[in-house]
């Protein structure tokens, strides 16, 4: 390890991002690149442990949050290279978990801050930012080029899906030396890296693309317009490759509310319906085209506290909305780790993400309201939505086998005129999966099995959100990874990939 | 050869003892001596043991010269008519009982005497009494005849005749051995000069025993007298010593190696001497003779074969003269010239040997055994492991000495005189031109020319080699940089909790199969730093000649500095080409392609190409190399070719011809060139290692070039060789090479027979299939069939850090997670997942004891029978961890949270402070119930000692075995210093051995001493576990240890050399199934209770342990972690971020842990043992306690590597008669009530009272030992630390006092003896004072004689002691605060030391000061060679200006001459003026800086003020 008191030497300097209000004006990146100096100190505390929980990528606590990175990062390794000022080789080691840390770098809610030892009795250190600087500079200085393999299999891989977990599981096959093809519904390659999360979150045209660029001149082959299913039945692809990997997320949102009244009113829409319509606009004509929901002067309310609630009110916010309401039904987190939810697990406490911070600025509160659950949403008359009633709930009275019932007389209403759906997803889309006849868990995802990854119909195989349920990009990698390992292994029957 | 059960096998046993010789100077005869020898033997009785059954002892012997007037007598009454003197030879020999089998061997001799053209004479049976011996010696006593044997007519003279005699012993028991064993038929000895009484007796009953010994007829000029202490007690007869030759008190630790090369060299034998009689004498060591038998074997063969006793004993244990600045050079060139024939046997050793008519007694390099004479007036000497054996008037002693590292001591009846060793070597190394030859024979590796260039590395074909090598990245940052840029090993903390080689799921290096032994109670380890002028790394290569002729060619060879070779020194060695000296390559390879059996195949053929190039090209220096290895081939394990060729050569008598190098990618750290050399090689190039770290080094990774960061990972690698070697007390390469000083663990009997011959290997395992899928794996690394793109990394090993795709460790983030909140919770649910994740090893092979399951052999009982957490619970303790090695906070809340349950938390090292002695007012008690002695004896006062339950004298550590430590400066913050009564800031030292424990013997006299400062305490021994720990823990019980503790390997610490950590000793499942077995089987185990731990996790773990044998518990690791411990693996750098294991004020605040937690922890622990004991039907812990038969292997165990394991000898149960026991259910019998100080006791009760002064005067004898401790414990208990006001019990004495005189002795009480003391006089002196001056009348003068024998002062912290005359080895060792003048002492004085004052008045040995890192020594230098005979690294030399220290010195001499009446002391005051300039003052230089600083500070302050 670089520096063995640097923990002590050093506290923890969180990143610079754009100044709040300066950032709203546009659509570009609101994290700025960290300073040499202060990375490396920061890379200084990290304390090179025996056991380093942040390395770690399993689930400890009883919730769903992951201790350490799910990629099993080599972030001790890392860290004391970048201490030492050995950039590239840095570059290697992250790479060689993790293929795309550029994305990582700037999305992920960052696990493996959360199981930090060093957060035990002090702050983290700055994985993320470290992550991120590593892999920008890495472009920046030319070091990360195609890599090419020297000899190809003659092995054909489709793969159905260009999120993380496609794109993932495309690099290592194809650098394994199968050829491989990716199909994209959409317009553009990415899935839920483009369409999905905002740009200023994650830039498209450049950071996004450059990755893509080298991906196709490594051979990969993208074929975007084309749904499997519709265009191509899938099954056709059973006959025109060796293996086909299904990794088409989990699309299908979950919709709490649709048996409440007004449910159907104009203005009510669902998180990704906004978002995406949002980035390709701003893709395709920097939102002259006018083709998005707009947010603009309008009472906005998010129905749901998570990551994409989050980016929906960064975005309503970058529109001009009149106000900003976010709505969850959980209580607020504490501010400190409660005694059941002890270090390393995830950490279930407050905190306040770009979005809310930006909303604060704007309009001096954090938008968020806890134990709130939508009870009806109300008509202008015309069929527009213009308010929405809600009632508080108390957690500490469930009700038959829900964990809260809703507090009489705490009803109240909120004007609105745009209702943003962000309660989260349930599962693929049917179509490839019946035409594949693939069978699915009790979740409704695709069943497959954790070792192997391998579905019911031989030489189907399935990753990413379509087979482990709604989760983080990082998670979507891994899958991507592990899976490409388990074709590569069906294909030659044997494997070196990790 | 005998059947064994279970783990135990005759090998492992060690012995050690007392040793006499009496001789009378003119060759004059007289019955005299043997009643002499035998008051000596019995006076030396108490350093034999006895074994389950008290009138059996272990064995004691005499031998002496053949008295033929008694045999003339005798064999008359028997018509046996004997010729004149020294035309006989008289043969002793144990005989079997069986009449059947007696006849058969009768005959056997008989036929062979006169086959060998001798006349035989007749039979005559020994008389003896059974009445008095033991049960054990009586159910296994011989038949026991002598036979006489007339010169037959060929024969020329006496000599030739003493030869023939040997010749017919060794055919007969070549003829006898095919049939029978030792056991049954044994020669004693067949000798014209010296005949041999012996069996297994105690010293006190030798005489009863053979009637014969009391005829007054039986005389003789010499007799070598001998009380041995064995570690098993399965009674056997011809163990006893003397030897044909000699007795021998230590061990040879080398034995393994010795027998080997011996084996290799008899097809080499060659003598005028002996014809063709030299083919007869095969084996010259029998197979399983013990290192004492086969010493004497070898002793006689080169007597036999025309050296001198002396010369013979200078070739097998050679002083240390490598580094020997002052040795004459014919001496030196001596022993290089015979370095080139043998190597030393090593080891500590005080061997007396016989040839009838002189005896020659020789003491190991070291110096590590005691040998005292006596010269009086009537040219009468005696000699013997303590002073004061026999009771000699005073007025005739003449002269008083000790024996000297190193140095020979020849009482030669021809001569009739004392030989000066300096006089006998001189003799010796002057009859031959040595000097000559070696100059004009031997070449210095230098000089020879360089060949070829090495081949270059790019990047590309580095990482390739370290990928099909192995390597990992761990390696080269954990093991290599720190290599390349310090120049030392590489230290780490924590402990192991990786799976052994066997058991992982990753492809392993062979030499991860392999664990180092390393010494143990039985032998002292060495500190190889500070006594490094006794180490060697300096060899040779090349053949070597027949070993009993001298010739100049004998010694053409090459001479090399050190074992690791450079890539230039190697291609030197490549280019040898002389007629005599000729190098040859061999490729280590196999190809890749080859198909099933690859390996095997490419061994055998390497082996055959090997002995092919020695007989048909002469080859001398056999290069094996895997420089070849590339994407085709793939290379042969480096230590399976080696250790292969080795053996095949041994086997085929080529062995001595060539030398044998390795040249190879593989080794990278310490254990690898380790193996390497002791299978067999020479020397080693580990050229991929080189080149890491070069080109680590060229990338700038590190802060030097590459050439420096070559040399210096071979510095460090050389430094860690001689750090292995010394953990087994080896001081030398030349004895270590070949030596095999290892166990392996997890390899197929099959393949350690062939390729390993004669390692340890108890539970079978892979196979060479399993080895060369390993490497094939290893190799597709490096060239995979479908290569990635991008560019390859190294796998990240995780081996040292946990890593997700690295190796599995029991401590894993899940494991201490669930731990953490488990515990902190108070939550048996979430503990269950804990031992869940542990236990359950289904796809994570962690341990042993995880291949296992409980099997039911009995109904289960309801939970609610069986016995309460409560008291299970006080079976639990915490092991030892330091205050100093963790913080007080952690320290003190396991005592506070063991005391509330009744169990016991451990002290550690470091001593306690006195303030948690009491309970806080609180309730609660920081009180460590057991105080750990370890071998820097911090703190270590009689205070300590009495406020303690238990105490736990630590043998070994599990990270560490054999080793010590080093506390560094920074870490010594004042209240450390305190408790360990030193100086802040200055470092300190534990050093590798106990001072006072270089034998079991010892081991039992420190036990003695331990329950004398504290009667009331239990005294535990800890050991750790390796392959024969359980012969060791029988000899434990027969030294009257309370509880043995046999901890595994795989412990944590603060600090550890990584090496240690992962290589040293086996897991403790191993050594207490042995030690359980053992302790059964000798009937010893109900005295005492077995304790285990080592990484002990959950009740099952404990319910293995339990059913292993073990009643007690211990754990470390998982407490720690329950108090807030998550693997930092930091502790050496003093920066746990949970302030755990730290000293720094800010990271302890950061300690989380409750004493809550750690009681939820062992009340857990208890339940789930409980549930394991319901299920398995036992109501008690007791019940439960061995019953090995309710474990079974599991069944379904399919890990490709791990299923040839074979636990059979593990599990055996072994069949005893009924009442032995199986637990502790019996108290030692300490024999307290007889010792002198319970009168001491009674005589001064009033003044122990009341504080009153009291005077009281006695006699006695070198049988009372330990006195002063036991009052002193008194005064403790009473008074506390301080205890009573100076001279308050003034005790005065007559006589040779026994060992430990003084002992722990409490302040207020004075011991004044009139007389002389044996060793550790004044151990751990508490504040006491102890004055030791001859008798008045004596007729030599005080000063030069020997007053004391070694390891005075041992760990003294307080108290003053006065020595008018010279003392031992080793004086003051340890000591932190006493008061000590002397006036000459031997090597090593002042070693250690960490506080207090020493005034020498007189010479001093070498290595004076070395590792003293505080308080004074003042030397008188009248010879002005001081400085040369200093070690200098830590200390000053400065002239004695100061006035005060000049008023201190005169206040202690004063004071000396007061208590002592010293007159050189007085002379000394009488010329002061003068003599004072000639007293140097010795200043250890860190102490000279915290004490600048001190009085700098005191300045400032005063300024301000």
């Amino acid at each position: 390890m670089g520096k063995v008191t640097g923990f002590l030497d050093f506290d923890r300097v969180e990143l610079e991002s754009r100044e709040v209000l300066d950032r709203l004006d546009d659509w570009n990146e609101i994290g700025t690149p960290g300073e040499v100096k202060t990375l490396q100190e920061q890379a200084a505390r990290c304390m090179d442990c025996g056991i380093p929980f942040c390395h770690t990528g399993i689930n400890m606590g009883k919730g769903p949050g992951v201790s350490g990175c799910p990629l099993n990062n080599m972030i001790p390794d890392w860290n004391d290279l970048i201490y030492q000022n050995r950039w590239q080789e840095a570059l290697q080691q992250l790479h060689k978990t993790n293929n795309f840390p550029e994305f990582t770098g700037r999305v992920c809610p960052a696990p493996c801050e959360g199981s930090c030892v060093l957060g035990i009795n002090s702050k983290p250190v700055t994985i993320k930012s470290i992550e991120c600087e590593i892999v920008d500079r890495g472009f920046e200085e030319g070091w990360i080029n195609p890599e090419i393999p020297d000899k190809r299999t003659g092995k054909k891989v489709a793969i159905i899906g260009s999120g993380p977990a496609g794109l993932a599981c495309a690099a290592q096959l194809n650098r394994a030396g199968h050829t491989v093809k990716v199909f994209e519904r959409a317009d553009r390659i990415g899935g839920l890296l483009v369409y999905g999360i905002p740009n200023m979150k994650l830039d498209k045209k450049k950071i996004l693309q450059r990755r893509l660029d080298q991906m196709t001149a490594e051979g990969i082959i993208f074929e975007t317009g084309v749904e499997i299913g519709k265009d191509i039945p899938a099954a056709n692809l059973l006959n025109l490759f060796d293996a086909v990997v299904v990794c088409i997320g989990a699309t299908k949102p979950n919709n709490f509310l649709q048996n409440i009244p007004g449910h159907d009113l104009n203005g009510i829409h669902f998180a990704m319906e906004f978002l995406t319509g949002n980035t390709k606009s701003f893709l395709d004509s920097e939102h002259t085209d006018n083709n998005y929901i707009s947010a603009r002067d309008r009472h906005t309310i998010v129905l749901g506290g998570g990551d994409t609630g989050t980016d929906c009110v960064g975005t309503a916010l970058r529109h001009g909305c009149k106000s900003i309401h976010q709505f969850d039904v959980i209580p607020k987190p504490p501010l400190e780790r409660l005694q059941d939810n002890p270090w390393p697990q995830w950490p279930a406490v407050y905190k306040l993400d770009y979005g809310q911070k930006e909303a604060k600025a704007v309009f001096g509160a954090d938008p968020r309201r806890y134990k709130t659950s939508t009870v009806e949403f109300l008509n202008d008359s015309f069929g527009n939505i213009k308010a929405i009633r809600t009632i508080d709930l108390d957690w500490a009275a469930p009700d038959k086998g829900v964990p809260f019932s809703p507090i009489k007389g705490s009803e109240q209403e909120w004007p609105a005129d745009l209702v943003l759906l962000a309660m989260g997803f349930t599962g693929p889309e049917e179509t490839v999966l019946e035409q594949l006849k693939l069978e699915r868990d009790p979740k409704t995802n695709i069943k497959a099995k954790d070792s192997t990854y391998s579905t019911n119909v031989k030489g189907v195989f399935a990753a990413g959100d379509a087979r482990r349920g709604q989760s983080l990009v990082v998670w979507a990698i891994q899958e991507g990874r592990s899976a490409a390992r388990e074709v590569d292994r069906y294909l030659m029957g044997n494997t070196n990939l990790p | 050869m005998r059947k064994f059960q279970g783990l135990y096998h005759p090998s492992y046993d060690h012995d050690a003892c007392g040793v006499g010789v009496l001789a009378n100077l003119n060759g004059y005869k007289s019955h005299d001596i043997i009643r002499n020898a035998i008051q000596v033997l019995e006076n030396l009785g108490h350093r034999g043991a006895c074994g389950c059954d008290p009138a059996t002892g272990d064995g004691a012997g005499l031998m002496f010269q053949i008295p033929h007037a008694f045999f003339r007598k005798e064999c008359q009454l028997i018509n046996i008519s004997l010729p004149e003197v020294e035309e006989y030879g008289i043969g002793m020999v144990f005989l079997p009982r069986d009449s059947k089998n007696r006849v058969w061997c009768e005959q056997k001799v008989e036929q062979t005497v006169l086959a060998e053209s001798q006349v035989f004479m007749g039979w005559r049976d020994v008389p003896t009494d059974a009445n008095q011996i033991g049960e054990l010696a009586k159910r296994t006593s011989p038949f026991i005849r002598q036979f006489f044997v007339k010169r037959g007519k060929n024969i020329e003279n006496r000599e030739q005749f003493e030869r023939k005699l040997y010749v017919i012993r060794k055919v007969i028991e070549s003829a006898i051995y095919q049939e029978l064993s030792g056991d049954d038929f044994y020669i004693v000895s067949l000798s014209s000069k010296t005949i041999i009484y012996k069996g297994l007796l105690r010293a006190d009953q030798l005489g009863s025993f053979y009637d014969d010994l009391n005829d007054e007829m039986i005389v003789t000029a010499l007799a070598l007298v001998h009380s041995r202490y064995s570690t098993n007690t399965l009674g056997s007869w011809q163990l006893a010593h003397p030897y044909r030759m000699l007795c021998h008190n230590g061990e040879i630790n080398t034995i393994r190696g010795n027998k080997n090369w011996m084996h290799s060299r008899e097809c080499s034998l060659s003598s005028a001497l002996f014809g063709d009689d030299i083919t007869k004498l095969s084996p010259i060591i029998h197979e399983g003779a013990s290192d004492s038998a086969g010493f004497d074997s070898v002793l006689e063969l080169l007597v036999s074969a025309g050296r001198s006793l002396p010369h013979a004993l200078m070739m097998m244990i050679p002083e240390a003269w490598e580094n020997c600045e002052v040795m004459p050079d014919n001496k030196k060139a001596f022993y290089e010239y015979q370095s080139c024939l043998l190597e030393p046997w090593d080891g500590p050793a005080l061997i007396a040997a016989c040839d009838g008519n002189r005896i020659c007694t020789t003491l190991d390099r070291n110096g590590l055994r005691p040998f005292r004479y006596v010269v009086t007036n009537d040219d009468f000497v005696v000699g013997a492991s303590e002073a004061g054996v026999l009771d000699i008037d005073p007025e005739k002693i003449i002269d008083r000495g000790r024996l000297e590292p190193g140095r020979l001591f020849l009482v030669d009846t021809e001569r009739g005189c004392l030989v000066a060793d300096e006089k006998i070597k001189y003799e010796i190394s002057s009859s031959k031109p040595y000097r000559k030859w070696v100059s004009n024979n031997m070449i210095n590796l230098e000089d020879l020319p360089i060949s070829s260039a090495t081949p270059g590395y790019d990047k590309k074909l580095l990482r390739e080699h370290q990928q099909a090598f192995g390597y990992t990245n761990e390696e080269l940052e954990i093991l290599l940089s720190p290599m390349a840029t310090e120049g030392d090993e590489p230290i780490g903390s924590m402990g192991n909790d990786t799976p052994l080689a066997v058991l992982s799921n990753k492809p392993q290096l062979l030499f991860h199969y392999f664990k180092q032994l390393f010494a143990q109670v039985t032998n002292p380890p060495l500190d190889a730093i500070r006594e490094k002028l006794v180490t060697s790394l300096a060899s040779s290569i090349g053949p070597r000649n027949d070993l009993l002729t001298e010739t100049p060619e004998h010694c053409r060879q090459v001479r090399i500095s050190r074992p690791v070779l450079t890539n230039t020194e190697l291609s030197q060695i490549q280019s040898l080409n002389y007629d005599d000296l000729k190098s040859k390559t061999l490729p280590m390879l196999f190809r890749k392609t080859s198909l099933s059996d690859a390996l095997e195949v490419a061994v055998n053929e390497l082996c055959i190409k090997a002995s092919r190039s020695i007989r048909e090209e002469g080859v001398t220096v056999l290069i094996l190399s895997d420089r070849g290895m590339d994407r085709d081939w793939i290379q042969i394990p480096s230590l399976l070719a080696t250790s292969a060729v080795h053996h095949h050569l041994i086997r085929e008598g080529l062995r001595d011809q060539a030398s044998i190098v390795v040249e190879t990618g593989e080794p990278r750290e310490v254990m690898h060139c380790c193996l390497l050399i002791g299978y067999g090689a020479t020397a080693l190039n580990p050229y991929l290692a080189l080149e890491t770290v070069r080109s680590i080094a060229s990338d700038g990774l590190i802060d030097c070039d590459g050439t420096i960061a070559q040399e210096n990972l071979i510095k460090a690698l050389c430094k860690g060789i001689l750090k292995t070697m010394s953990k087994m007390g080896i001081s030398t390469i030349r004895s270590y090479h070949g030596a095999q000083i290892f166990e392996a663990l997890g390899i197929q009997q099959k393949v350690i027979e062939k390729y390993f011959t004669w390692t340890n290997s108890r539970i079978e395992g892979i196979g060479l299939q399993e080895i060369e899928i390993e490497y094939r794996k290893h190799h597709s690394q490096g060239y995979p069939d479908r290569p990635l793109p991008h560019s390859p990394l190294l796998e990240d090993g995780g081996y040292y850090k946990w890593r997700a795709d690295g190796e599995y460790h029991q401590f894993n983030p899940q494991s201490v997670a669930l731990l953490q909140n488990s515990t902190r919770l108070g939550d048996y649910q979430i503990f269950r997942q804990f031992t869940d994740s542990i236990d359950s090893q289904s796809q994570h092979l962690g341990t042993l004891r995880g291949l296992f399951q409980f099997k039911k052999v009995q109904h289960s009982v309801p939970i609610e029978e069986v016995e309460p957490v409560q008291e299970i619970v006080k079976r639990f303790s915490t092991g030892a961890m330091s205050f100093g090695s963790i913080s007080k906070e952690a320290h003190e809340t396991l005592a506070i949270a063991m005391n509330r349950i009744g169990g016991r938390s451990n002290s550690g090292e470091g001593g306690e402070d006195q303030e948690r002695f009491d309970p806080d007012s609180n309730g609660d008690w920081r009180n460590s119930n057991i105080k750990q002695v370890a071998s820097g004896r911090f703190g270590v006062t009689s205070h300590y000692l009495v406020n303690a339950t238990d105490l736990q004298i630590k043998m070994a550590q599990g990270a560490k075995p054999g080793e010590g430590g080093q506390l560094p400066g920074h870490k010594v913050l004042e209240d450390i210093a305190r408790v360990r009564n030193s100086t802040p800031g200055v470092g300190l030292i534990s050093p590798p051995p106990h001072h006072d424990i270089y034998s079991i013997e010892d081991l039992a006299q420190l036990i003695q001493d331990l329950k004398n400062a504290n009667d009331k305490a239990r005294i535990h021994v800890k050991l750790v576990s390796e392959v024969g720990v359980g012969t060791v823990a029988a000899g434990v019980a027969k030294g009257k240890a309370d509880v043995v503790l046999i901890s595994g390997y795989d412990g944590g610490t603060g600090a550890s050399p990584e090496s240690s950590m992962k290589h040293t000793g086996v897991p403790w499942e191993l050594g207490l199934a042995e030690t359980q077995q053992i302790l059964v089987q000798n009937n010893l185990r109900g005295r005492i209770v077995v304790q285990a731990d080592g990484q002990m996790k959950t009740g099952r773990d404990v319910a293995m342990a339990c059913l292993l044998g073990a009643e007690e518990f211990g754990f470390a690791t998982a407490p720690l972690v329950v108090t807030g411990c998550i693997m930092l693996r930091k502790c050496h750098l003093n920066t746990c971020s949970v302030g755990v294991a730290t000293q720094d004020e800010k990271l302890r605040k950061n300690f989380s842990g409750k004493p809550e937690a750690v009681i939820n922890f062992m009340m857990f622990i208890a339940q789930q043992l409980r549930e394991h004991m319901a299920m398995l039907g036992f109501r008690t812990v007791d019940e439960m306690v061995g019953r090995s038969d309710c474990i079974e292997p599991k069944l379904a165990i399919n890990h490709w590597k791990a299923k040839g394991l074979d636990f059979a000898k593990m599990l055996t149960t072994i069949r005893v008669p009924e009442h032995f026991a199986r637990y502790c259910c019996e108290v030692q019998d300490h024999q307290l009530e007889v010792k002198l100080d319970r009168r001491l006791i009674k005589d001064s009760k009033e003044s122990i009272e009341k504080g009153s002064p009291v005077q009281l005067n006695y006699s006695i004898q070198n049988t009372d030992r330990t006195i002063g401790a036991m009052l002193s414990a008194e005064v403790s208990r009473k008074y506390g630390e301080r205890g009573l006001p100076k001279n308050t019990i003034q005790v005065k004495l007559k006589g040779a006092a026994g060992q430990s005189f003084g002992a722990f002795l409490a302040g207020g009480i004075s011991l004044s003896l009139e007389g002389e003391t044996n060793d550790y006089t004044g151990k751990g002196l508490s504040g006491g004072i102890i004055s030791v001056f001859p008798p008045f009348k004596v007729n030599f003068t005080a000063a030069d004689n020997v007053i004391t024998g070694n390891v005075a002062l041992y760990g003294a912290t307080r108290g003053q002691a006065f020595f008018c005359g010279r003392a031992g080895e080793r004086f003051g060792v340890r000591n932190s605060g006493a008061e000590a003048i002397v006036e000459g002492v031997g090597d090593h004085g002042c070693e250690y030391m960490t506080g207090g004052r020493v005034v020498v008045l007189g010479s001093v040995g070498r290595n004076f000061a070395a590792g003293m890192s505080g308080g004074i020594a003042y030397v008188l230098d009248e010879g002005g060679v001081f400085s040369t005979l200093c070690n200098r690294e830590s200390v000053d030399l400065e002239p004695l200006v100061n006035p005060e220290d000049l008023s201190e010195l005169l206040r202690l001499i004063e004071t000396h001459v007061h208590y002592t009446g010293s007159v050189r002391g007085k002379e000394i005051l009488g010329s002061w003026s003068e003599t004072r300039t000639k007293f140097v003052k010795v200043m250890p230089v860190d102490y000279k800086k915290v004490l600048l600083s001190k009085i700098l500070e005191r300045g400032t302050k005063v300024e301000t003020n």
